[in-house]
């Protein structure tokens, strides 16, 4: 009896012990001043390591290993090398700035690691290269940008001025946004090239309110979008604020505060709330209780995790296999819809969302007082 | 380019050259007295910013709601805290080092710079966040055609005017002001003359941190808007300006101010590329000007400092 008892015991903890532990990393901004949704993304990218594991079905237990690229290049290629060098490491979740994503593919590829973008937007990340490695979960920043000229378009917007970052991120965006605006019979009456970091735009935005815009389109990030929007206010410059998904976030809206109102954004994907799943995501993850929420690309983050999770319990952590196997994904169903990866490792997903700041939160278009006519947007004149 | 156009480039140049003027007196002040460059004077300006913040931090959760209270505690905190941390720099860092060479000074204060900085990002609440600082002052304003006058810059304006003036009148009206202005032509002869030395210097710190307290306010209720590393680049700024108008000279280094804000609304506005490169274009055009007037423009034609 003892005996059978050990037997049992022993047998116990060697199936316990035979749960390899698999490594993946979560690489994004957790600091900085887009931080918020860093954090978020590795909320939620922790989220589907942690429920995963305490389902139990699998073979293996997995570990995320969280790194900053603090949306820097610098740091980005750094924690790049970093995870591709440690060959425990399997696969990563990566990037949300669109210039870190495109600095670290090169060092993906040379360490054969197989990553997943969870946020960044630039064609270029997947589509420069023929790289294996290189996913994304999410769309590229050419539909957004389609999207929002026939947006602008449609609701009466003829004269657009344009201010961008002079990464490859902004650049993008303002190439795209013109391209798409101008087709669709628009105008764009100023174009601006400014640093990432740069705190006084009064000389821009005086410049533009002469030309007498009817909206300013910001291709770029929260920290120089919020001070743009702060500016026009104090220049008096009443003109519609059209973004990019680099401002969906509540660091947006908390930093300007009233001033928000009214702000459009242009985003692929659905808010969580409205996705397949979305519900149930929304609610593990309040059942965590992380310290932030899980920002626009969160459910993206979850995502990726799942479905490197999904491939790596049916080819196990080889990194060769991974890659392999990723390049089968077809129509997998995810918290963020359907997941089809064409040959640049590239997701084609489909519907853009619009988005508009009304009191303080941001709405998608459909559902606010603005699309119901209710409230209007700025016309400028 | 019509009228009201060109009122409102003046207008926000005016207010770039009025912080930059009043970060590069710091830097001028603690030149005169120890020949010496303060580095972490910048970030210096970006605590005075914070401290102010929380202030009005502290004070809205109390309950205060007047904007005249929570403006005048917001720039006493300011002032007292950089004023004291001036002082702590001079005391700690800057005296310390004296004698050794200048490559120390700069090199030590540069560095002092770099942990007050992330200082401020690690242990302020959210610190690696852009903050948002509150509009203390009447946000109303005039249109006078296509030039919008607001009534919060004309204050800031007129009380950074103010400030260097008043600066101007302590060091040649006052005691005090004989005593630096010993220091800064000899110091050996001041200190036989039975010129506290040592205080001299600790009050010049004190006195160049708190105008960079009022800088980093007037910053903060311009943009409002602060960052941690709001200090690096005004800094920067600060120094050139302060090396163009002519380091040690207090005129200098308003002008220096004035003229750096010129350049970069320039370069922003009149060249052809793109406004990215108005920093390129102002930091190149002092490059040139320093080849052409190695001691500054308004330079050490008399050889008297401050």
């Amino acid at each position: 009896m003892r005996f059978a008892a050990a037997v049992l015991l022993a047998a116990l903890s060697l199936s316990v012990r035979a749960k390899e532990t698999v490594r993946m990393a979560f690489v994004g901004p957790l600091t900085g001043g887009n931080s918020a949704i860093g954090l978020g993304g590795r909320n939620s990218a922790d989220l589907a390591v942690r429920l995963r594991n305490a389902e139990g079905k699998s073979k293996h237990q997995y570990e995320l290993v969280v790194m900053d690229d603090e949306c820097k290049p610098d740091a980005g290629v750094q924690m790049a090398t970093k995870a591709g060098s440690d060959r425990t490491i399997v696969a990563g979740v990566t990037h949300y700035c669109s210039v870190v994503a495109m600095a670290t593919v090169d060092t993906y590829h040379r360490f054969g690691l197989p990553v997943i973008v969870w946020g960044a937007v630039l064609p270029d990340i997947t589509y420069a290269n023929d790289f294996k490695e290189v996913h994304r979960v999410n769309g590229t920043m050419i539909n957004q940008n389609d999207t929002n000229a026939k947006f602008m378009a449609e609701h009466g917007f003829r004269k657009v001025a344009v201010i961008h970052d002079t990464t490859d991120y902004g650049k993008g965006h303002n190439k795209y946004f013109s391209q798409f605006f101008q087709k669709a019979g628009g105008q764009i009456v100023a174009t601006f090239g400014v640093t990432a970091d740069q705190q006084d735009f009064t000389a821009e935005l005086t410049q533009i309110k002469a030309q007498n815009p009817e909206a300013l389109y910001f291709g770029g990030l929260t920290p120089i979008g919020v001070r743009i929007r702060a500016q026009m206010d104090k220049l008096g410059l009443k003109a519609q604020f059209d973004g990019t998904s680099g401002i969906v976030n509540d660091d947006f809206i908390k930093a300007l505060g009233p001033l928000a109102e009214g702000a459009l954004a242009f985003r692929e994907g659905a808010p969580a709330e409205k996705l397949p799943g979305g519900r149930k995501f929304l609610e593990d993850y309040t059942k965590q209780g992380y310290s932030n929420p899980p920002e626009a690309y969160g459910p993206f983050a979850y995502a990726a995790a799942e479905l490197l999770m999904d491939v790596i319990d049916k080819v196990g952590p080889d990194r060769k296999k991974i890659i392999k196997e990723l390049a089968n994904v077809k129509d997998r169903d995810s918290i963020v819809g359907k997941i089809t990866f064409d040959d640049h490792g590239q997701n084609t997903v489909p519907a853009i969302t619009r988005y508009v700041v009304q009191d303080g939160k941001w709405l998608t278009w459909e559902e606010s007082e603005y699309a119901a006519g209710k409230r209007k947007l700025t016309s400028g004149k | 380019m019509s009228a009201s156009v060109i009122a409102q480039y003046v207008m926000n140049g005016a207010m770039l050259g009025m912080m930059y003027a009043l970060v590069a007196v710091g830097f001028t002040l603690f030149f005169g007295v120890l020949d010496i460059i303060q580095f972490s004077h910048g970030d210096v300006v970006a605590a005075g910013a914070f401290a102010g913040l929380t202030a009005w931090t502290l004070l809205t959760a109390a309950g205060v709601v007047s904007p005249g209270v929570l403006l005048l505690a917001v720039v006493i905190s300011a002032v007292a805290v950089t004023a004291l941390l001036g002082a702590a720099v001079a005391r700690f860092i800057v005296l310390p080092v004296k004698g050794a060479p200048q490559l120390n000074v700069l090199l030590v204060t540069l560095m002092g710079g770099t942990v007050l900085r992330e200082c401020l990002r690690l242990f302020y609440p959210g610190g690696s966040q852009p903050k948002l600082f509150p509009a203390l002052l009447p946000a109303s304003g005039w249109d006078i055609g296509g030039f919008h006058l607001r009534f919060d810059n004309v204050i800031l304006l007129a009380s950074g005017a103010l400030l260097i003036a008043g600066t101007h009148a302590v060091i040649t009206r006052t005691r005090l002001g004989l005593a630096i202005r010993a220091v800064a032509q000899d110091e050996e002869t001041a200190r036989t003359m039975g010129i506290d030395f040592r205080r001299v210097v600790l009050v010049t710190f004190a006195l160049g941190s708190a105008l960079a307290a009022f800088a980093g306010v007037i910053d903060g209720l311009y943009y409002n808007e602060v960052f941690f590393g709001m200090g690096l680049l005004l800094g920067v700024i600060g120094f050139a300006a302060a090396i163009l108008g002519g380091l040690g000279n207090l005129y200098g280094a308003i002008v220096g101010g004035f003229l750096f804000a010129t350049l970069q609304t320039i370069g922003a506005v009149a060249l052809p590329f793109a406004s990215a490169y108005k920093d390129v274009f102002a930091f190149g055009v002092v490059i040139l000007l320093m080849a052409i007037r190695p001691t500054g423009l308004i330079g050490e034609r008399e050889s008297e400092r401050v």
